[in-house]
């Protein structure tokens, strides 16, 4: 899929930060989803996972040295949403820990490869430069979610049992 | 800026979303868009008591609960009778309806005509899943024929209603497709249709994971660019005749007057008013 690079630093900088953004917001939803649905161990590990990427939006935000977000232009995602943020319909009710941060490595390592792309079409040095540095947080960040898998327990194989279903078609 | 000559601050999302979680099941298509009509009515820059959210009943009429702005949960099918009565009646509102294509297209299929019709100036937004979700899964207006089910085994054996097709025919002065799992365009397009003078018909895609998992494929399925927009309902009609239900975008945007009665004064006195249908 062709990718479209931001012609210049700030541009590139909003987009970066539009994807942190997303990815805040798409977790903060699915804790609450979590909430709803009673698993809140899944629940505190996605409010987690949105503190962290409100962090790196701050991050951004004093980095360019901006008050208020630059107002919204249409961001040049490769699919329908940024590559940091988890599709609403990869969860499960009863998903474990580790689903989620299966999940969230997922992310990261998607937005890894996608400042990497982008790093590789700019033609403008400055943007090349700061994909370059933003592939290699993601980068970082891809250890460090690797680094919080490790600690998880892998999910019994029965996790998905429930003996009371909410469905039932018959 | 207001009379004292404070620039109110920009509205956000979170504005428009009110303190009760949904409860619709994980996955479900109908939490990105929920997440749209907010993103949108952000766009819009109402404030949430200058908009009305109407619905009937189904998965996705919950909606109005889940935002700040002031909501009717109506009877089942009856959304757009009582979203037509509100306008009608507070003109000055930004009026919503969302519903489901249960709701919408079966049990509220004479509103639905009538509404595209008359032409009133509101967003009507479907979240269409091809199935009644909230009643355990039994096939919908907009379910494929040959989809086997436990209640439908063999599948129904009946042609599919074609919301975009009726709306356009109908009279609709707007009538754009979007699919959930495009949250910023789907913002975008019921921002887009908010503004339209009229009738504006937004069909969402919206899968039910629960009981049409098979949906979930839809996110491979939608075009991932827009139509073109057009003005011409010939050049409209034939390509949702002849759509494959997967693209997405403005594919009608009419110029047609919105309906608005001359609105008179109300009589001062109720002897006055009864004088009116005295016989």
């Amino acid at each position: 899929m062709s990718i479209d690079v931001p012609q210049t630093l700030e541009a590139f900088m909003a987009q970066a930060l539009a994807m942190e953004h997303e990815a805040m917001q798409r977790y903060a939803e699915l804790a609450d989803v979590m909430e709803t649905h009673n698993n809140r161990e899944v629940a505190e590990l996605f409010r987690k996972m949105s503190a962290i990427e409100n962090r790196h939006a701050a991050q951004i935000m004093a980095e360019m040295g901006w008050k208020e977000p630059p107002p919204a232009s249409a961001p040049a995602w490769e699919g329908f949403e940024a590559a940091e943020t988890i599709a609403p319909d990869d969860v499960h009710y009863l998903m474990r820990p580790w689903h989620a941060l299966q999940l969230a490595l997922r992310a990261e390592e998607r937005a890894e490869r996608f400042f990497g792309r982008l790093a590789q079409a700019a033609t403008v040095d400055s943007v090349r430069k700061a994909a370059l540095e933003l592939q290699q947080e993601e980068r970082e960040h891809v250890e460090l979610v690797r680094a919080w898998l490790a600690k998880v327990p892998q999910p019994e194989p029965d996790w998905a049992v429930d003996p009371d279903p909410p469905r039932y078609d018959e | 800026m207001n009379d004292i000559g404070i620039q109110p601050a920009a509205l956000a999302p979170a504005d428009f979303k009110s303190a009760i979680k949904p409860i619709w099941c994980p996955g479900c298509g109908d939490y990105s868009v929920l997440s749209s009509i907010t993103k949108a009515l952000a766009m819009i820059g109402r404030p949430p008591h200058e908009v009305a959210i109407v619905s009937g009943i189904g998965c996705s009429s919950r909606i109005p609960a889940y935002t700040s702005c002031y909501g009717f949960h109506g009877v089942h099918g009856r959304a757009l009778a009582a979203a037509t009565g509100l306008k009608l009646a507070r003109p000055d509102l930004t009026v919503l309806v969302t519903g489901g294509d249960g709701d919408g297209y079966s049990i509220g299929g004479n509103h639905f005509l009538h509404a595209c019709r008359r032409n009133v100036d509101m967003t009507y937004i479907v979240m269409d899943n091809h199935v009644y979700g909230m009643t355990k899964g039994q096939p919908s207006p907009t379910t494929e024929p040959d989809w086997d089910s436990k209640l439908a085994p063999g599948g129904t054996k009946i042609r599919v209603f074609h919301p975009l097709v009726v709306a356009l025919a109908a009279g609709a002065n707007f009538v754009a497709r979007a699919f959930s799992g495009d949250p910023n365009g789907t913002a975008a397009l019921i921002a887009q249709a908010i503004r339209h003078p009229g009738f504006s018909f937004v069909e969402v895609l919206s899968p039910c994971v629960t009981f049409r998992p098979e949906q979930r494929d839809w996110k491979t399925q939608v075009h991932a660019s827009p139509v073109e927009e057009t003005d011409d309902p010939v050049r409209a009609a034939r390509r949702v005749m002849t759509d494959d239900g997967f693209n997405i975008g403005v594919l009608y945007a009419g110029n047609r007057a919105p309906y608005s009665p001359e609105r008179r004064t109300p009589p001062a006195a109720v002897a006055e008013l009864e004088a009116e249908f005295r016989v």
